[in-house]
């Protein structure tokens, strides 16, 4: 119980009326960057670093921590109201929360969202205090071939169950991969997929594809179908999210699944966006309301959420215990210890106990604050689906271009975004599903990488994969939950010819 | 609107002449680092803009932007794209003359107009804390007797690290599986787990682990030992880890320097107003303390000295890289 202790030292440090200013402003800004799609946490903290190389580290990095929590909650807004997610990690909300909010559940929808956001991020940060010392020691044992085959478990477990047409899920997946590969390959060195366009080099950003698939092909959908958002007569107000709270408790499977995914996908580390991927796909699996998926089930807002934030926080154990950053926003935050003078490592637990334990202190207050703050929003950006589609829908197409703008300031996206808008409304009309194609796309070239290392370590041999009873444990697991549907049809078969018999004989 | 003009061509006269002999920024000034945010390239563009702001080296405001895409390729088409514009710079690393060899990219180091080198990052061989090797020449022995099974993590592919690695396989004749990663920051955690044998990451990427003895310093690709310092363990130092030379190798010196660099066809003058600013900076104490906390060796060249350096260190890799087969320009 000595980490208790440390704790204890930290909400000292942590506890002070420069520290909690610090974090609302913080909050505020990360709410405000992740509400604007494009900006996003990574770009919020770039902006703000320099401002904190002045500062004292316990405070520079409680500032920015705050900011990217902040971010985060921003980041599920848009993805509930407009169908935009604002970070990769909460593409996996929309699937539920956007359908809610059509409906005129907005409120319940967003307060979902944040109450279990901030419930993974508590359940995280309570991981990373007990476990410290055990968890460093885990993340080391990680290699290419356990990093694939954490990557693998997250596309079995989504893959797996998509409904429809197996054949255009595989189409879509197949496609995001594609995407995935523009650019430099890590591995070889060369570029693939660019012929010969400069503006090919980076590869295809994530975010641009998402504000075209979601944002824009959303956009053109809504149009078709008459020009209005459902959500308008819905009642907004703060006992919408009050009754909320209440009804939380009721999704506890949810919860505890979603945290568990999280803080494991969190630390192993396959990131945020992995896990609430994850999440979501086990719980549409194994949840009993699984048939009402994608048409505005609040687990299908739970589970991400909560999965997310889980993920989101424990990741910053092995950011600062071993300099591994979850997160790109992590990596950024790396820089920045160097900056301040620290490096990250074991022996920073040691070195800088105040550092270390103030913020895992700060995270702690840092989440309450910003879940209490994002809640307070609720009426406020729920009221926006009041406002009539004919003067929002076009302000959505310039937040969306303004978005893509940001991302790299070059022209070419901005068509780019355009592009995949009439891909995203095209897909939907022939009932491709898009969700594959986004996963592939946001973990495939990481997928790739892990892959590939493996097979430059075990020089070709497959057998890597269970080498050991980590990788074995989890490459094992990925494939039975790949093979889920099959057994299901076997059992649904069997079980139907059951019936007919009784019914024959009958 | 002819007064206008009449105007405005006067105000390009003055403009003009004064860039003759003089010239300076009149718009807002752009540092474009050829790398992600948060890695060694980032750092350095943006303690470089910290210091100019703090002591008003220059008058325009700067801003410090990121385009790491394509191994930092984004960033150097970005700035050739800027011809004549010597308000944009571009940070980078020695990928300014390496990268067109090996990528088909649509640039040349030739393109741009040099104006400094700042600091030098070293290279330091690695082995796992635990691992019975001390020293150089005992490491690649027994790399050499396991026959091209021992692995060498390292950051990217055909970049510094695995021509590195080139290097020691040539010296010595043992063979590596190299293995590459997205940053030295992930070939250590790597090592330290013993999932490598060896990397050669720079000083700051391993510090950490270095304290809680999980990997271990070897040796230092240098002429000379690293300047002293405070102790970064109990008992050792930067300065007390022996250069590869004292112990065998025959490995002169490797350093990867970082560069600035401006568009095609500025004038001369804004080279020289560049390299003056940046001289200025690298004089200033918050620079030696950046040096010190990244364990990076400060250098300052510019003019012809920072040519011929260009033109010696383009020409030895373009050697090993069209031994090895990785030469597309």
């Amino acid at each position: 119980m000595e980490n208790v202790g440390s704790l204890f030292h930290g909400f000292a440090v942590a506890l002070t009326w420069y520290h909690v200013a610090l974090m609302l402003v913080g909050v505020l800004l990360g709410i405000l960057v992740g509400v604007l799609p494009g900006l996003g946490a990574p770009n919020g903290v770039t902006i703000l670093m320099p401002l904190t190389f002045t500062m004292d580290p316990v405070s520079a990095i409680i500032l920015l921590t705050s900011m990217y929590w902040g971010a985060l909650f921003g980041g599920s807004t848009t993805s509930i109201l407009f169908n935009i997610p604002g970070e990769p990690s909460s593409v996996a909300t929309t699937f539920d929360g956007h359908p809610m909010a059509k409906q005129g559940l907005a409120v319940e929808a967003l307060s979902f969202a944040f109450l279990s956001a901030g419930f993974g991020a508590l359940v995280g940060v309570a991981v990373i205090t007990v476990l410290s010392g055990w968890v460093t020691e885990f993340a080391l044992k990680f290699s290419s071939p356990e990093y694939f085959a954490v990557y693998f478990l997250a596309f079995a477990s989504f893959v797996g169950l998509a409904g429809g047409n197996p054949v255009k899920t595989v189409v879509s997946i197949l496609l995001g991969f594609a995407f995935a590969t523009v650019g430099m390959d890590t591995v070889s060195g060369s570029l693939r997929l660019t012929f010969g366009f400069d503006e090919l080099l980076r590869g295809i950003s994530f975010l641009i594809v998402v504000i075209g698939l979601f944002g824009i092909g959303e956009l053109l959908l809504t149009m078709e179908e008459g020009l209005k958002f459902e959500g308008v007569k819905a009642k907004v107000n703060l006992s919408g999210v009050l009754r909320t709270l209440t009804r939380l408790p009721r999704y506890w499977i949810a919860l505890i699944r979603g945290s568990l995914v999280g803080v494991w996908m969190g630390i192993t580390p396959g990131g945020p966006t992995a896990a609430s991927f994850m999440s979501y796909g086990l719980a549409k699996r194994f949840s009993r309301r699984r048939g009402n998926f994608g048409k505005g089930e609040p687990e299908g807002v739970i589970a991400p959420e909560t999965a997310d934030h889980g993920a989101g926080t424990a990741a910053m154990l092995p950011m600062l215990a071993l300099g591994i950053p979850g997160s790109a926003t992590a990596a950024v935050m790396l820089g920045g210890l160097m900056i301040w003078g620290l490096n990250p490592g074991p022996m920073l637990f040691l070195e800088r106990p105040d550092f270390v334990w103030g913020l895992i202190a700060s995270m702690y207050l840092g989440n309450v604050v910003a879940v209490v703050l994002v809640l307070a929003t609720v009426p406020l950006f729920a009221a926006i689906l009041r406002i009539p589609f004919a003067i929002i829908g076009p302000l959505i197409v310039v937040v969306c271009f303004i978005g893509a703008w940001t991302v790299g300031a070059s022209k070419p996206d901005l068509w780019l975004a355009l592009i995949f808008g009439l891909v995203g409304y095209v897909f939907k009309k022939l009932d491709y599903p898009v969700a594959p194609l986004v996963l592939a796309l946001v973990i495939g070239d990481k997928a790739e990488d892990a892959f590939r290392q493996s097979m430059l370590m075990s020089q070709g041999s497959l057998t890597i994969f269970f080498s050991n009873p980590l990788v074995g444990t989890i490459t094992v697991l990925a494939i039975l939950l790949l093979a889920w549907p099959l057994f299901s049809m076997l059992f649904g078969r069997v079980r139907a010819g059951r019936a007919e018999k009784m019914r024959l004989a009958e | 609107m002819k007064a206008a003009f009449a105007l405005a061509a006067i105000a390009a006269l003055g403009v003009g002449s004064a860039s003759a002999q003089e010239w300076k920024p009149t718009k807002p000034v752009e540092f474009v680092g050829a790398a992600g945010p948060g890695g060694g390239t980032d750092i350095f563009a943006r303690n470089v803009q910290a210091i100019i702001q703090k002591y008003n080296l220059v008058d325009q405001p700067i801003l410090v932007s990121n385009k790491g895409g394509g191994s930092g390729a984004e960033a150097f088409v970005y700035v050739k794209a800027a011809a004549g514009d010597p308000h944009k710079l571009v940070f980078g690393t020695s990928n300014l003359y390496t990268l067109p060899m090996v990528a088909k990219v649509a640039f040349k180091h030739t393109d741009f107009v040099p104006v400094a080198a700042m600091v030098f990052d070293e290279f330091i061989l690695w082995n796992k804390g635990d691992s019975p090797y001390d020293d150089y020449k005992s490491y690649t022995a027994a790399a050499k007797a396991a026959n091209g099974t021992f692995k060498m993590a390292g950051a990217l592919s055909k970049d510094t690290d695995q021509t590195l690695t080139r290097y020691i396989e040539k010296d010595t004749g043992a063979k590596f599986i190299y293995i590459p990663y997205k940053s030295g920051g992930e070939a250590s955690v790597q090592l330290s787990g013993g999932h490598a044998h060896s990397h050669v990451n720079n000083p700051s990427e391993s510090v950490g682990h270095w304290k809680a003895g999980q990997v271990k310093p070897l040796c230092v690709f240098s002429k000379e030992r690293m300047p002293q310092g405070p102790k970064v363990t109990e008992t050792k130092g930067w300065s007390d880890i022996p250069t590869c030379k004292e112990q065998g190798s025959g490995i002169e010196e490797y350093k990867m320097p970082r560069t600035v660099a401006l568009p095609p066809g500025s004038p001369p003058a804004a080279a020289e107003f560049w390299a003056n600013v940046l001289k200025k900076v690298s004089e200033t104490p918050e620079w030696k303390d950046y040096l010190e906390k990244t364990s990076q060796t400060g250098r300052f060249m510019a003019g012809a000295e920072l040519k011929a350096f260009i033109d010696e260190d383009e020409k030895r890799t373009r050697k090993v890289y069209e031994e090895e087969g990785w030469l597309v320009n």
